[in-house]
């Protein structure tokens, strides 16, 4: 309970949590807001609309979803979010838990830290270490499978930055997933072991109904953080052409290299959009679980 | 054991090999170019010389992009751990009208509103306020995208001490500024750690806001200046990209392995129940 146990006082208070109000609402409120009067007009780098922008309404959005150049940066950024987010690194993440949940010792530590370094290296330099496995003339990967001169980021660019994806930011959902596994009772896997259930029977029945929640959670920011993720633009700056130009870094060529502010602006809404639609879906269900629990 | 059993364990170290030299594979590079007399591309057994850390020191390029990054990232680690402090104690112990509501629409807003989605604002308000290829203004951007999950997490922090310190305090006639310095402080640093060192940690590795404010290369952080040294065509500099990429990394290793050992880097039970 909130009890004023120094004499703050709410006029103190309120001095108190302006500063950081303030801030957030200059450099996050503002610029949502500013995103989304922008993308109804036709604002430019430079040139004429630089001077003097024109309200134009909705006419962004509609180009946006008539132009085949947004809906195949959307495709990609479903590729990119289902194949390294959802299936990768959840189901690697989950997979190294368990594996390791009832182990201590070396080969845990040295799991773990692996993993993790991954996860918290800087991301220029992660995206140089795979440049450099995924290089044409002898490229680490090339040599270890012998497979030539293989271009992996040129002819496989997709499966790249997914695989890429997949050992950046697994260690997340590890570590969620570890603590998750932390707080099934041993006493039901005790039960189900000796009514006769397989490991496979275990994991369905026992295990997975009881981290629903975590999984949930896990899935929703996995997400939300791959669907925002600009690093893909260090491995391939959006190529070769456009083949992976995810959403990010679609607004970026678009709005930053191409000039064409509002119709960038109008491309972060609907990704705002996007965004906010994947966060509510998460949460129905999220809502749906606590109902159906209590 | 039973053939069953003895298939499974095969099974499962064969799987944990897998994993290791999945995620060990890209990371030998790092760990064996820098000691390199003549690095190549391809990972191999170093010739082992210190000769390319000798060049790095030289390299006043290099050097100034480090003193950027750190730079960049204390700035933004005081801006959020000061301004996170105040407003989460203050929000924790007064009941200013609207709070739960304002806090939680902060944090989804924080989420979903990242670099990437406002962009193009970003870079206009920078330019009206005159902060482009300003430093300062780097700051204050990252600072206003990661207050609101500090402050959500100190507010636990500060939920969970006892208030009878502050009372005591109080009636011995210390005011709230003295009470928040001498005693509020101390009691939650393990919170502060832990925001500040979310915080540097943030900062260090981001690319996209100084490359997006910042013009002049003197005054870009690590982060972007690393980036130039392998797309201004020609040869990349094999010998001076892996040992500045380990001097670079090094910083937020070593704070990991500080936290990890001091506070333990686990989701104790998990995030949600």
């Amino acid at each position: 309970m909130a009890t004023d146990a120094a004499g703050l006082g709410r006029r103190r208070a309120a001095v108190f949590v302006a500063p950081a109000l303030l801030l957030v609402a200059g450099f996050l409120v503002l610029p949502a807001l500013w995103t989304i009067y922008l993308g109804a007009t036709d604002y430019q780098l430079t040139g004429l609309a630089a001077a003097d922008p024109q309200f134009t309404g909705l006419d962004n959005a509609r180009r946006a979803l008539d132009e085949d150049e947004f809906t195949h940066s959307l495709g990609l950024t479903l590729q990119f979010v289902v194949g390294s987010a959802v299936l990768g690194q959840a189901l690697l993440g989950f997979t190294i838990a368990w594996l390791l949940r009832d182990r201590t010792g070396p080969l845990r530590r040295l799991v773990e830290a692996l993993v993790l370094l991954a996860w918290i290296l800087p991301s220029s330099v992660v995206a140089f270490l795979w440049i450099a496995l995924l290089d044409r003339d002898g490229g680490t990967l090339n040599t270890l499978l012998g497979s030539g001169n293989t271009a992996w980021l040129v002819e496989h660019p997709m499966a790249s930055i997914i695989v890429f994806n997949i050992w950046r930011g697994t260690a997340f959902s590890m570590m969620l997933y570890a603590a998750a596994l932390g707080t099934v009772p041993p006493s039901q896997l005790e039960t189900a072991r000796l009514a006769g259930a397989s490991a496979w029977q275990q994991l369905r029945d026992v295990v997975l109904p009881l981290i629903r929640g975590h999984v949930l959670t896990n899935l929703l920011l996995i997400s939300l953080w791959t669907f925002n993720d600009f690093t893909p633009f260090l491995l391939t700056g959006g190529g070769p052409g456009d083949a992976t130009e995810t959403l990010p870094v679609f607004i970026y060529n678009t709005a930053l290299f191409g000039g064409e502010l509002g119709y960038g602006a109008a491309l972060s809404v609907l990704m705002l959009l996007i965004n906010l639609v994947i966060a509510l879906v998460y949460t129905r269900l999220l809502r749906a679980r606590e109902k159906a629990a209590s | 054991m039973t053939p069953g059993q003895a298939v499974r364990t095969v099974l499962r170290y064969a799987s944990l090999s897998l994993l290791l030299a999945f995620f060990a594979l890209p990371l030998l590079w790092l760990a064996f170019a820098p000691f390199d007399r003549a690095p190549q591309i391809a990972v191999s057994l170093p010739e082992f010389t210190l000769d390319n850390f000798r060049d790095l020191l030289d390299n006043e390029n290099a050097l100034r992009s480090l003193r950027n990054s750190l730079l960049l990232a204390a700035g933004t680690g005081a801006v959020v751990v000061t301004l996170s402090a105040l407003a989460a104690y203050a929000l924790s112990r007064v009941r200013l009208p609207g709070r739960d509501a304002l806090l939680y629409a902060l944090l989804l807003l924080s989420s979903i509103v990242t670099g990437t989605a406002a962009m193009v604002p970003l870079f206009n308000l920078a330019y009206e306020l005159d902060l482009i290829d300003s430093q300062l203004g780097v700051i204050l951007v990252l600072s206003g995208g990661l207050l609101p999950s500090a402050i959500f997490i100190l507010k636990d922090f500060t939920d969970a001490t006892p208030r009878s310190y502050e009372e005591s305090a109080r009636v011995f006639g210390a005011s709230p500024l003295q009470i928040m310095r001498h005693i509020v402080v101390p009691v939650i640093r393990p919170g502060l750690a832990t925001i500040g060192v979310w915080a540097v940690a943030q900062v260090w590795g981001n690319f996209l806001i100084p490359f997006l404010l910042l013009r002049s290369p003197d005054k870009s952080p690590a982060a972007v200046v690393m980036y130039t040294f392998y797309t201004e065509g020609g040869q990349p500099d094999l010998a001076l990209i892996s040992t500045f990429s380990l001097l670079y990394s090094l910083p937020v290793v070593l704070m990991f392995l500080l936290v990890s050992s001091r506070y333990g880097f686990r989701f104790h039970g998990g995030i949600k129940r």
